[in-house]
């Protein structure tokens, strides 16, 4: 039957205040974290106080006292018939509980308990950590140095692995910077935009008709002259300079490189790492270095404790 | 009804055609009858379908069973499509052309299942409004409200999980924006963005991982919640609206109205019946 409208049935815990201030102070730090810090401190209190009125409330038991029920005046026949045994057992109510009885019912919950475990612990395992394990990508081969020249950008797109086809095709911008006390020195830029991971294009002039296409092995990747003004992402409007540098729009911090080596006179990209922000340019660049991190992710200041540890750290 | 009024009674019907008319319906009662002597359905479909209503129950009551239709469309338009669809990056988008161009009424079914997906999330919504508006979330139907939400956050994952599987450009970068999105989400999100990606990079895993999700997960944890949904609706009974008089068909108990509240009885002339 529905129970009425409104208050009229005593019911724990009853209706009360606490939960809309609770809410409030919700919506107060979430305000905060867009509009002001202050906000944030003021709506927390708010939270807490209402909370801890709300729980303090909801342990009461209901608002109304309840009713003891009258001890039962004499044994139960059934117990009375338990007391002719000459072995002990516990009545449960109306029941009689021999000790064999709770015996296989804990037995039965037990067993199908750890069987349980033992075919789910593996499944959930299977079911959640191939993501995390065997990771490790091979070297992505760019073909001979001598198609990058020194001081100008190109576009490279590659596979970062042949074996798992066209969906992993990558872009990064490309420039060989001369040498540094003997090493070369490239800047290779990556084209993940580090606001939400859609593509940035370099913005201006893009020499198609020099396009170059290397066969590498297993795979082939495409050279394109590119003469940047900056980098720009389709998506929401981020915009970097050609050092990667974020000069507008959401993103949080500059785009990512990656690490190189030489192999053999050839470019070989090794993997990205993430880069708080870049002073000077080319050679002469001091790169803030971090850990590779996903797109979105403060990597220094204040916002980067937002993130103390990352997948690839447990590996 | 006029007092005065006379009634022709209705004359019993010919002897032939009553034993004709038994006849049909013991035939078709007999295989029911067979089913509900061992299994109580009969009975229990009636127990489940003829409930007591309040009688000012009106049209907004039915956007629950509305969104349920929705969902068992979904479910079954999908299950047609995963005939044909391949869930690999080479053969997905191929697989979509060849339901939509190809198959005999494959566009149809196709159109209904994506179509069908925003009028299911836009149904949720609704009849959460409705919910919401008449306060039928309060006791004791806290529980279901809870148990609307999770299946709210559920439906948006379908949502989430269904509009890679065409592997367009559209359904790709809406994916990694998505999925980064979650990753952005304080000390947690860069595993949970891990594991939607099925590794470090977006890859035919990914494509797989969404596929089972859309598949068999969800829809079997929404089937699931759907049931305890309506199995409290059956228990609970069907809120009356607020400016109800009367409480699921039982008469009030107290007369004099209540003291100054948000919606007292009798308080909106309107609307009382």
């Amino acid at each position: 039957v529905e129970p009425r409208h409104g208050d009229m049935e005593p019911h724990s815990p009853g209706p009360s205040i606490w939960p809309v201030g609770f809410a409030v102070g919700i919506a107060c730090v979430l305000a905060g974290l867009v509009v002001s810090r202050p906000a944030v401190v003021i709506g927390a209190v708010i939270t807490l106080i209402f909370g801890v009125l709300w729980a303090r409330d909801a342990m009461r038991a209901g608002r109304h006292p309840v009713e003891e029920t009258p001890a039962p005046t004499e044994a139960p026949p059934i117990a009375a018939a338990a007391a002719d045994l000459d072995y002990e057992v516990k009545t449960d109510g109306e029941v009689v509980r021999y000790p064999r009885n709770k015996f296989l019912e804990l037995t039965t919950l037990g067993l199908g308990g750890v069987i349980t475990a033992i075919v789910a612990v593996p499944v959930v395992g299977f079911a959640v950590l191939p993501a995390f394990t065997r990771q490790e990508t091979p070297g992505v081969d760019l073909g001979p140095t001598d198609n990058f020249p020194e001081g100008e950008w190109v576009e490279a797109t590659f596979l970062r692995e042949p074996a798992l086809g066209e969906v992993t095709r990558r872009t990064a911008f490309v420039r060989y910077n001369g040498t540094v006390s003997g090493d070369p020195n490239y800047t290779i830029i990556s084209n993940r935009c580090v606001h939400l991971g859609c593509p940035v294009q370099a913005s201006g002039p893009r020499n198609d008709e020099e396009r170059e296409t290397v066969e590498v092995e297993n795979s082939e990747l495409t050279l394109t002259p590119v003469l940047p003004a900056n980098y720009s992402c389709p998506c929401h409007g981020g915009a970097y300079d050609t050092e990667g540098n974020r000069t507008a729009g959401p993103p949080v911090r500059a785009l990512d490189r990656y690490k190189f080596s030489i192999v053999d006179g050839n470019l070989v990209l090794i993997e990205t790492y993430a880069v708080a922000e870049v002073e000077g340019e080319g050679a002469r660049a001091q790169i803030k270095a971090y850990g590779i991190q996903g797109p979105g992710e403060h990597v220094d200041g204040l916002s980067g404790w937002m993130y103390p540890i990352q997948p690839q750290d447990l590996r | 009804m006029e007092p005065n009024r006379t009634y022709q009674p209705v004359p019993p019907p010919s002897r032939r055609k009553q034993r004709m008319s038994d006849k049909i319906m013991a035939l078709v009662w007999a295989p029911l009858n067979w089913l509900e002597e061992r299994s109580a359905i009969v009975s229990g479909t009636r127990y489940f379908l003829f409930r007591k209503v309040p009688s000012d129950s009106n049209w907004f009551h039915t956007l629950g069973s509305a969104t349920l239709t929705a969902f068992l469309v979904q479910a079954g338009t999908g299950i047609i499509l995963a005939f044909y669809y391949r869930p690999t990056p080479d053969e997905a988008y191929a697989s979509i052309r060849t339901i939509t161009h190809d198959v005999t009424l494959g566009w149809l079914v196709r159109g209904m299942h994506k179509w069908g997906a925003s009028v299911f999330i836009i149904l949720l919504f609704l009849h959460m409004a409705r919910v919401f508006l008449f306060g039928a979330y309060k006791y004791p139907r806290e529980l279901n409200w809870i148990i609307g939400f999770t299946l709210l956050v559920l439906g948006m994952l379908q949502g989430f999980t269904g509009y890679l599987l065409p592997w367009d450009q559209t359904a790709y970068w809406a994916t990694v924006v998505g999925i980064n999105l979650n990753g952005t989400g304080p000390v947690l999100g860069p595993f949970l963005a891990q594991f939607l990606r099925g590794g470090d990079e977006i890859g035919p895993n990914t494509l797989t991982i969404f596929y089972a999700m859309h598949m068999l997960l969800l829809p079997l944890a929404i089937a699931g919640l759907i049931f305890v949904h309506l199995y409290l609706v059956v228990r609970l009974g069907v809120s009356s609206p607020p400016w109800s008089e009367e409480a699921a068909g039982a008469p009030r108990l107290d007369e004099e109205p209540r003291g100054p509240g948000l919606v007292r009885p009798r308080a909106r002339g309107r609307f009382a019946r």
